[in-house]
């Protein structure tokens, strides 16, 4: 059997590939909440429970309503991105004049409300959620076996942060989106309704944790708490790669992912905490982050 | 019917009207520092003006008020017949304005032909992509580089072209020479020579009182947040070792 550095090949495999599925949630979460903070300069801490109410909303949408796996990886990320506009409109907004650290604690207390609500009447054990048919099994690649359902995780995640950094790179919105980044009021002297992108900005990043929400549904037990273990490490993320780029925060969350993964194979004690060991160092050695801009 | 419809039938209907922009009483305030302390002043149709003073005069704020930046503004300032002051700061554009601030805000995250398509289309009759990199040929040669690793002259001169391609007919030019060397001082004569050629309105804030005079057809000199003094271009000649001494230069 092929070792590499004392492991069997299909071990250190099946862990890389574990790797870069979650590396891929990561960089859809950390992305969001990127070009959240760009615009409106709030750090969501409601970012985990945004992509828990996807996973959720995918869920209860199955149960009651039959809405299946395809149609939910559409609808919800719609439903709960126009939820998040609603927040931004009618409570982040009024508190968008004060210091930053309040919209962190509003967003903060709106994720332990949805959580709370939640566990109220679900219980924190957590559902499955099947597997849609046409993802179920997997491929023998002969020196591993790669689950199909992970493998379009893979792929979904990432055509989506290639869309997203499409969209703010390339595109005249995107363009609205990093100008006002850097100076919404010129923005507004020359006739841009930045009110409104802030609303949309913030809808679409919610849409991407709902995406990302109903991604997970499948792979892990949806339940209320599912998001705030989630969040930590995408914050410590998001400290590592730095808020100045997209196709930073999309590869820092890939290579975190990997890092953890690889972290599991050869010294598993520590795969907990290996991320946030990368983000103390790199906090010394480039404390604007891997992609960030220096001050 | 929005703004920019009302500005379309007031010009065809009020042609009579030359006047551009009246400001009356104009207060502004920053939190609780009172700024502007009831500015007045009118521009016609095709006119250049400039707000001249020394620092802290508030001919910037002036310009800020005009465009809703500032905190809270009492008074009236009326846009081509349109009462803005209870107009929101996205919608004051859209009635033709271009800004230009004394920063010059050109966006680093864009590169030069991304910062000069940035600002949307106020209104139709804007000049072609063509006509502004013949007007600044230095900008089509660096259109690939980022807006910020420009020169001074040529950041000046992209903040000056991106409001020309949206078709404002009024142009609010906060310091446009600012820290510029002679030659693109000289450039940007040339610019507004033939923006008021094309029927452009011009409301100049200018500390470069040399580069002004022979452009300007009034003078309106500031202090303490007033207008204290207007003075036409052929009063200037008269009037000028007395403007320096307010001027202070």
């Amino acid at each position: 059997m092929t070792m590499i550095f004392g492991v069997p090949l299909a071990v250190f495999m099946g862990q890389l590939t574990l790797g870069l599925v979650n590396g891929a949630f990561y960089a859809l979460l950390s992305l969001g909440l990127a070009v959240i903070f760009g615009l409106l300069k709030i750090v969501n801490f409601a970012h985990g429970a945004q992509y828990m109410l996807g996973a959720f909303a995918a869920l209860l949408g199955f149960r009651y309503l039959g809405i299946n796996y395809w149609l939910a990886l559409i609808l919800v990320p719609l439903v709960v991105g126009g939820f998040g506009m609603l927040m931004e409109r009618f409570l982040l907004r009024r508190i968008a004049h004060l210091d930053h650290l309040y919209g962190l604690l509003l967003t903060f207390g709106l994720a332990l409300i949805f959580e709370g609500t939640l566990v109220n009447f679900f219980g924190v054990s957590g559902a499955r959620y099947t597997t849609p048919e046409a993802l179920q099994g997997g491929m023998n690649l002969g020196f591993m076996f790669l689950p199909t359902y992970r493998a379009w995780v893979l792929v979904a995640a990432l055509t989506m942060c290639l869309f997203t950094w499409f969209m703010i790179e390339r595109t005249r919105l995107g363009a609205y989106l990093r100008a006002g980044t850097e100076n919404s009021q010129l923005m507004q002297a020359f006739g841009v309704n930045v009110p409104l992108l802030i609303t949309l900005t913030y809808g679409f990043g919610v849409a991407l944790a709902a995406f990302a929400g109903v991604l997970a549904a499948p792979l892990y037990p949806v339940s209320p708490t599912m998001g705030s273990s989630l969040l930590i490490v995408v914050f410590a993320v998001v400290v590592i790669g730095g808020m100045g780029s997209i196709l930073g925060a999309i590869l820092t969350g890939l290579g975190m992912g990997v890092i953890e993964g690889l972290t599991k194979v050869y010294y598993p004690e520590a795969s907990n905490t290996v991320i946030f060991l990368v983000m103390i160092l790199v906090l010394m050695l480039r404390p604007a982050g891997l992609f960030g801009k220096e001050a | 019917m929005n703004t920019a419809e009302a500005y379309e039938a007031n010009e065809a209907t009020d042609t009579h009207s030359l006047e551009m922009l009246r400001v009356q009483d104009l207060h502004a305030f920053y939190g609780e520092s009172h700024i502007l302390h009831g500015v007045n002043f009118n521009v016609k149709r095709g006119e250049l003006v400039t707000l001249l003073g020394r620092n802290g005069a508030g001919r910037s704020t002036t310009l800020k008020s005009i465009m809703n930046m500032v905190g809270r503004r009492t008074g009236s300032i009326v846009i081509n017949g349109n009462e803005t002051l209870h107009m929101k700061p996205h919608h004051i554009p859209r009635l033709g304005i271009g800004y230009c601030p004394e920063e010059r805000g050109i966006f680093a995250s864009l590169d030069v032909h991304e910062n000069l398509l940035l600002p949307p289309t106020v209104r139709s009759g804007g000049m072609s992509l063509d006509e502004i990199y013949g007007m600044f040929p230095n900008l089509y040669e660096r259109r690939k580089s980022q807006g910020t690793r420009l020169s001074g002259g040529e950041q000046q001169m992209l903040a000056m072209a991106r409001i020309l391609r949206t078709g404002a007919r009024l142009l609010l030019l906060d310091e446009i020479t600012e820290g510029l060397a002679p030659v693109i001082v000289q450039k940007l004569a040339e610019v507004l020579v033939q923006l008021k050629e094309r029927g452009m309105t011009i409301v100049l804030v200018e500390q470069n009182f040399r580069f002004a005079a022979p452009l300007a057809d009034r003078h309106f000199v500031m202090d303490h947040g007033q207008i204290v003094e207007e003075i036409s271009a052929a009063q200037l000649p008269s009037r000028r070792e007395h403007l320096n001494t307010m001027l202070g230069v």
